[in-house]
């Protein structure tokens, strides 16, 4: 990634690469945006829907998550190369058309080569349109930075995403069930009965509060970590109080420009 | 300094935490011991695993939340008590560890501890493990083999009297009241339970008004909405036998289940329930409301543990709709 966007930042005119120096975006700080700052799911509490419907298992929370990254990249990439263009009066329809026409390709794709998958998913691949990440990206980031940013922080949210499904999706398999990715695991079964609650909707909330529990505690560690040697924890918005308290870097990011 | 907050009039008393909870412990044991008596050595495996794994819990957690240590106020060992007599005695051990564990960790001390939970620890917990193992938590035994048998095979698997109502198979009211029959350690023996409700209510721990209208509700529902209810009633009012017929459904239904253990001992916490009288007979007749609709029209079979913990939630509603009006106020449209 670094590469190509040092390759990038060569065919710049000065001015633009002095309005990139000022962002503070760097591939570092996308990806650690994505996937831990301003984690979609367990730190902006996006997509909680798909979040709690198909983290029943490992296996379903992975492909949802793939799904996910997929779309994010692809219509970041579009919206970004289309931000010119687009009207502003109109950006949002224009935003779900594009993030509509990848969906569909991806639901087509699903439903051609992994009919299981598609059963097990269901409404969820069509539902990812109206996910609230795909809109948020779109409209906070995709819109304002160049191509290539973009597809990183598709990828990073996505990932970001990915993991937070698949760590509950874990959980709740592990618990719940007793197996992994479908694999029977030795404790579980004999010993310590799987318990049903974790499959059922409650304990998709019970793991969903742990979750974000926990990433609040890694935070509040890094947090501290960070004021110790006076850097910014947010790794992106200038002022990190700022963004603390309101839990959007790229909101505030918006507003300030 | 800690804030109580409560309606007036406030009065001092020798009353603390610790000495209500050594009453409700008193209160708990005639039950307690009832259940032993009828479920053997397994009961008491049960109970003493449960408290015990309570107290380790309770130590633990304060402990990881750098909070003081709360073990001597004995609410950790009412939870278990508590959790103890909820659960059926054929139980696999390590379920009453993770019950305790919900209960004292995630809905007790994950919330700021005693005077700040929610719901009622112990009924959480019952119903976390009815969700989580439903198999393990709705086969009901009666023991037929020695009182010091450990093996959980031993017991003969039966229903509970609830489900049995208007079959061959229903026990007597007699049987019901001192509990030869199936169910939860605890909430079996009636007279047990009613001995000790007795006490707490004369010791002024409790006050009857939540149980009354709880089960009052109830009664007069399934008297006149029930199966054989006032309406539908066919038997001959002339001889006596006549009356009891009529009213047996609703003893029946009252006797059976968990209901004078939750009405009593349940209900009644002082954290999840609501402070004022109004608030507390609104609170009753809503448990009583709810329980009689879980178990006509429900799939499920928990009607006091749901109803109780609905009401629970509502309790902050209650006791901010009934809340005295301060002296001499005057009042919104009053002329002056």
């Amino acid at each position: 990634m670094s590469e190509n966007k040092m390759k990038d930042a060569a065919y710049r005119s000065p001015d633009e690469r002095l309005a990139e120096k000022k962002s503070k975006y760097t591939p570092k700080s996308i990806f650690l945006n994505g996937v831990l700052y301003e984690n979609p799911a367990l730190r902006l509490v996006l997509g909680t829907c798909p979040l709690l419907a198909v983290t029943i298992s490992a296996k379903s929370s992975l492909y949802m998550g793939l799904a996910v990254i997929f779309v994010l990249t692809a219509s970041e990439a579009i919206i970004s190369l289309l931000r010119n263009v687009i009207p502003n009066k109109v950006r949002i329809p224009a935003f779900i058309t594009i993030i509509a026409t990848f969906v569909t390709i991806v639901q087509m794709l699903i439903s051609a080569y992994f009919p299981a998958l598609n059963e097990s998913l269901g409404i969820y691949i069509p539902l990812i349109v109206v996910n609230c990440i795909l809109l948020a990206r779109a409209e906070t980031f995709a819109s304002k930075q160049k191509v290539l940013p973009s597809i990183l922080d598709g990828l990073s949210m996505g990932t970001g995403f990915t993991l937070a499904l698949l760590l509950m999706g874990t959980i709740r398999e592990v618990l719940g069930c007793g197996t992994f990715f479908d694999m029977q695991l030795p404790l579980f079964g004999d010993v310590i009965e799987p318990m049903m609650f974790f499959m059922l909707p409650p304990g998709g909330f019970f793991v969903f509060g742990i979750c974000i529990c926990l990433v609040q505690i890694i935070m509040k560690k890094q947090e501290k970590h960070a004021s110790g040697k006076s850097s910014t924890p947010c790794g992106v918005a200038g002022d990190s109080s700022d963004c603390l308290s309101c839990g959007g870097c790229s909101l505030c990011k918006g507003k300030e420009e | 300094m800690k804030l109580q907050v409560s309606h007036s009039p406030h009065v001092r008393d020798k009353a603390t935490t610790q000495s209500i909870m050594l009453d409700v412990i008193i209160a708990l044991l005639p039950a307690t011991l009832a259940g032993w008596y009828y479920f053997g050595i397994r009961a008491v495996l049960i109970t003493i695993i449960s408290v015990a794994s309570c107290i380790i819990f309770e130590y633990i957690s304060r402990r990881v939340m750098k909070r003081n240590n709360t073990i001597t106020d004995l609410s950790a060992v009412v939870t278990g008590l508590l959790l103890a007599m909820n659960l059926p005695v054929s139980l696999p051990l390590y379920m009453v560890v993770i019950g305790a564990c919900f209960a004292i960790v995630v809905v007790k001390q994950m919330f700021g501890g005693l005077g700040n939970n929610f719901v009622n620890p112990a009924i959480a917990a019952r119903i976390f493990l009815v969700i989580a193992f439903p198999k393990a938590m709705t086969s009901w035994t009666v023991r037929s083999g020695s009182w010091f048998s450990f093996d959980s095979t031993d017991a003969v698997s039966s229903a509970t009297p609830l489900t049995k109502i208007n079959t061959s198979e229903a026990p007597s009211l007699w049987k019901l009241f001192i509990g030869d029959k199936a169910g939860c350690i605890g909430e079996v023996c009636i007279i047990a339970l009613l001995i000790g409700a007795l006490y707490l209510i004369l010791r002024h721990v409790i006050r009857p008004w939540i149980p009354a209208a709880y089960i009052g509700t109830f009664a007069i529902l399934v008297f006149l909405f029930g199966k054989t209810n006032v309406f539908n009633f066919t038997g001959d009012l002339t001889v006596l036998s006549g009356w009891g017929d009529l009213f047996h459904e609703c003893c029946y239904m009252i006797l059976s289940g968990g209901l004078i253990l939750g009405a009593f001992f349940m209900a009644t916490d002082y954290v999840t329930s609501p402070l004022t009288t109004k608030g507390k007979f609104i609170f009753g007749m809503g448990c009583g409301i709810l329980t009689f609709l879980i178990r006509y029209y429900g799939n499920m079979a928990e009607g006091v543990s749901f109803s109780i913990i609905l009401m629970n939630i509502l309790t902050p509603h209650i006791d901010e709709w009934t809340m005295g009006k301060p002296f001499g106020e005057v009042k919104e449209n009053a002329k002056v």
